[in-house]
């Protein structure tokens, strides 16, 4: 199978995923109002109602996490249930085709998804909003890890009897460090003085190399995920 | 893979061998503790309390080389297919579970001793610990998740894989994140560490190490016990019910 071809099947996989979302709306409503009301417990959980330094990052990088666990835990739903898994093995595609197509729609939803509650959190607990810019760079490296990472996860927990378990069980204790470096880069951002730059290509580096790391073992290990 | 053909037992399992690295485990485990008592001085500054030193340190290496040697026989087993490399990662990862948690108590006890609480969040190596150490919890409620024999060995070595590549990642974020350096023995190795302490490390060190390569053995040996029984059974033409005790899912050396 030529690059063109394995780009083409990729395209129509990401394609057909997007449309289905568009038309179904099985999971960003759910991330998206989740979110929303995840902020409105922290508001009440920590009892304030303005939020800075690592209180901002920690709320906002806990509630985008377990957002993304609700997109992360219905990816492989279609595949499994309608029969996705055995269409695909029937074409040529290699299996990494599988794996770009579904790291790139979950990065998709999670773009999304970020484009609805990240500016709803900057009006609910951000005095400013100048931290919003720079932090786009952190969301962009912590999407492609949450997507590399869930999708992997997914696609081990899809098969198992207890999906909706495996997944956070899975995905919780593997994403911590990329956790330490995207709350440890947006931080200083969200500082009360404006936003500050401390450590911030330190962190970004950390997070730039998780993603890779995860990039690789993801290329090299999700074949064997779709042996049947 | 499934013959009712005698068996050859395999070099790693064998019942002699076991027995030379269980003499040899009690020899330096009692040696090394003899010089741990009578023999390494006093620690300056923490007195008695820094001997569980020689307990900590051992078995947290020993613990982390075991999920890397786990995630080690997981590539081996996704690449040739071979069900004992598969076990090899199942029993490493269970006996370095176990040593984990030997590692938390005795790091928290360690803790208690010299700054007064039980846990200590500034301290790195312990943190990444226990975030290492809940990732491979996971590993038993994931693998007995899949019903499938052969996914449920594919799938735990793709675990093993992905998880054995964390473990360095992981030190490395949370060593970042503490800008707080606490004392630590080792800092001083090259300089400091009195070369009688340094000798009774390492004899603790190969002490605990031989501890874990025999409950491997003991482990691994269980387990062709067991896959020989059900094998003897079925030639006998029962129903392979498994025998009362057996585990229902774990993996079982059947070659």
């Amino acid at each position: 199978m030529s690059a063109g071809q394995a780009f083409d099947a990729w395209r129509a996989l990401v394609g057909r995923d997007l449309l289905t979302e568009a038309r179904t709306m099985r999971s960003l409503p759910a991330m998206v109002l989740f979110a929303v009301t995840t902020f409105v417990i922290f508001r009440y959980g920590l009892d304030r109602t303005q939020l800075s330094g690592s209180l901002a990052g920690g709320v906002l990088w806990t509630t985008l996490l377990f957002a993304a666990v609700l997109g992360i835990n219905r990816l492989f739903v279609s595949e499994r249930e309608e029969g996705g898994f055995d269409a695909f093995r029937l074409t040529p595609a290699p299996a990494n085709v599988l794996l770009a197509a579904k790291v790139t729609s979950l990065f998709v939803y999670l773009v999304v998804l970020e484009l609805i509650v990240v500016p709803i959190f900057a009006l609910f607990f951000l005095p400013e909003f100048s931290s919003l810019l720079p932090l786009v760079a952190v969301l962009l490296l912590a999407n492609l890890g949450f997507s590399l990472l869930g999708t992997v996860v997914s696609s081990m927990a899809v098969n198992s009897t207890a999906r909706d378990l495996i997944v956070p069980l899975l995905l919780l204790p593997l994403v911590v460090p990329l956790m330490i470096a995207v709350t440890g880069a947006s931080a200083p951002l969200f500082g009360p003085e404006g936003p500050g730059y401390e450590r911030f290509g330190e962190w970004l580096m950390v997070a730039a190399l998780y993603d890779g790391v995860f990039l690789l073992v993801g290329y090299a290990v999700f074949e064997f995920l779709l042996e049947d | 893979m499934k013959t009712d053909a005698p068996q050859t037992p395999s070099k790693s399992g064998r019942p002699s061998s076991l027995r030379v690295v269980s003499v040899l485990t009690v020899l330096f485990l009692v040696v090394g503790f003899g010089l741990v008592f009578f023999w390494t001085p006093m620690d300056a500054d923490q007195g008695f309390k820094q001997k569980i030193f020689y307990l900590h340190v051992p078995l947290a290496i020993v613990a982390l080389a075991g999920f890397i040697a786990a995630g080690v026989e997981g590539y081996r087993h996704i690449r040739t297919g071979d069900a004992r490399h598969d076990l090899n990662s199942y029993v490493f990862i269970h006996i370095s579970v176990v040593f984990g948690v030997a590692v938390l108590v005795t790091g928290a006890i360690w803790a208690q001793a010299s700054w007064g609480k039980w846990w200590v969040w500034e301290e790195p190596t312990l943190v990444s610990f226990l975030i290492v150490f809940l990732l491979y919890c996971t590993y038993y409620p994931f693998r007995y998740a899949i019903e499938d024999r052969d996914r449920q060995a594919r799938y735990a070595s793709v675990f093993a894989i992905t998880a054995g590549v964390f473990v360095p990642l992981n030190f490395i974020a949370v060593r970042m994140a503490e800008s707080v350096i606490h004392p630590r023995v080792f800092a001083t190795a090259e300089g400091g560490l009195p070369p009688s302490m340094m000798w009774t490390f390492l004899v603790c060190f190969a002490g605990i190490a031989l501890l874990w390569v025999t409950l491997v053995k003991l482990e691994l040996v269980g387990k062709r016990v067991n896959g020989q029984m059900s094998r003897l059974r079925r030639s006998l033409g029962e129903e392979s019910a498994p025998a009362p005790g057996t585990r229902r899912v774990s993996p079982q050396a059947e070659v």
